[in-house]
């Protein structure tokens, strides 16, 4: 994989693909991600979205965001979509007419861990060259904060009050990452709009690669997360620095913790910084909150095993 | 049939022009709005990379502008900055 890895914010274009005048809520994590990603990918880009807040949000009729060309089909199908479109190009390229543009699938946390699962493992095993987004923001935020698989425990969510009986979602957040990498592909990364140069070279080496590749991106949502819009960057910058959400890459199978961190900070700091996990901090939650705890070391203990178990790859 | 018959052929659905998004304005979804300090901006482009429109355009001297047109005034800006230089100041 050869690609140019980004250093400074001056070398970025000045001409974006995401246009303003949107309808994205004030303050919201996942635009962010968007500019970034497609700021970091080349200007003749192919962009494929799931339905979600990005899609009903960017192309409110007769207006559209986008300078590229986008395509939306249907909730489930944004892997399958991408893939035909990549299928399409390859065919055209052997026969001579223009050549294989990079596509970029985004799918929020609903259209990924839910819905898209089955045309994402399909698009994944198939191997077509596309990069799949997941922007996760942690429950169905476009209907009214619903819980999806990518909700993690004991958060508050309309379809998983808390109460005497339940402390929010009792299930576990699924463990992504690993279902993706278990197609054996050659890149996947997870990261965060707060890394901003992380991400953007997650991107380019992502893009570099010849076959699929997928990016598990963390962004903040003010309305569902319950906490003022203009902390979104701080927030997705506290779930990195608590281990809540680690910042890893997969190439080929191995392993890289790209942003180490050595010395976490409490997780009650990121649980008090938003209103949908607060009432965890309660002394009748005291339980759900150990549960929690284990469950975010677990899972960065994971991740470290990961780590020194394929580094002698 | 070959690429350049099927362009010969006409166009059935309507296609837009792209971005058309700018002409739709955001300016009443904001209570605060970002002013920047010229004099204390270094132009390290923080609160460009971490706004979610894009409403900060960049100069040509190095600095940042505000497009009041669509900032939706979040104020990621006025937290991320790192020399202070964006304050929120409410709307009149």
């Amino acid at each position: 994989m050869s690609y140019k890895p980004i250093r400074t914010l001056f070398e970025l274009p000045t001409e974006e693909n995401l246009a303003p005048g949107h309808r994205m809520c004030s303050g919201c994590g996942v635009t962010v991600g968007v500019r970034q990603i497609l700021l970091a990918a080349p200007k003749d880009v192919i962009v494929v979205t799931a339905t979600g807040c990005l899609e009903v949000s960017t192309v409110a009729y007769p207006y559209t965001a986008w300078r590229c060309p986008w395509v939306h089909v249907a909730f489930e199908n944004a892997a399958a979509v991408a893939s035909g479109i990549e299928a399409a190009l390859k065919a055209l390229e052997r026969k001579g007419y223009g050549k294989r543009h990079p596509v970029i699938a985004f799918g929020g946390d609903g259209g990924t861990y839910d819905i898209g699962i089955q045309a994402l493992s399909g698009a994944l095993e198939r191997g077509h060259r596309f990069l799949y987004v997941c922007y996760d923001n942690e429950a169905y935020m476009n209907t009214g904060i619903q819980r999806s698989g990518g909700t993690p425990y004991g958060t508050w969510t309309t379809t998983t009050p808390f109460g005497k009986v339940r402390p929010g979602k009792t299930e576990v957040k699924k463990n992504l990452m690993g279902i993706v990498v278990a197609h054996g592909i050659p890149y996947a990364a997870t990261a965060s709009i707060s890394h901003w140069k992380d991400l953007m070279n997650k991107v380019r080496k992502a893009l570099s690669c010849d076959g699929p590749s997928f990016i598990h991106l963390l962004t903040p949502c003010n309305r569902g997360w319950r906490f003022d819009p203009a902390q979104t960057i701080r927030i997705a910058k506290l779930a990195v620095e608590t281990r809540y959400f680690p910042l890893y890459e997969v190439e080929n199978g191995v392993y890289r913790i790209t942003v180490p961190v050595p010395r976490p900070k409490p997780i009650e700091e990121f649980i008090k910084a938003q209103g949908r996990l607060r009432h965890l901090l309660r002394p009748e939650y005291a339980d759900a909150l150990a549960t929690f705890k284990k469950q975010v070391e677990d899972y960065y203990s994971y991740v470290e095993m990961m780590t020194k178990a394929t580094s002698s790859k | 049939m070959k690429v350049k018959e099927l362009e010969e052929h006409p166009t059935f659905a309507a296609v837009l022009p792209p971005a058309t998004s700018e002409e739709y304005d955001t300016t009443g979804w904001r209570a605060f709005k970002p002013v920047v300090d010229k004099e204390k901006c270094t132009g390290c482009l923080i609160c460009w990379v971490y706004c979610p429109e894009p409403a900060i355009i960049r100069t040509p001297d190095r600095k940042i502008e505000f497009d009041y047109k669509h900032c939706k005034g979040c104020g990621i800006c006025e937290v991320e900055c790192p020399v202070k230089a964006i304050k929120m100041v409410k709307e009149v």
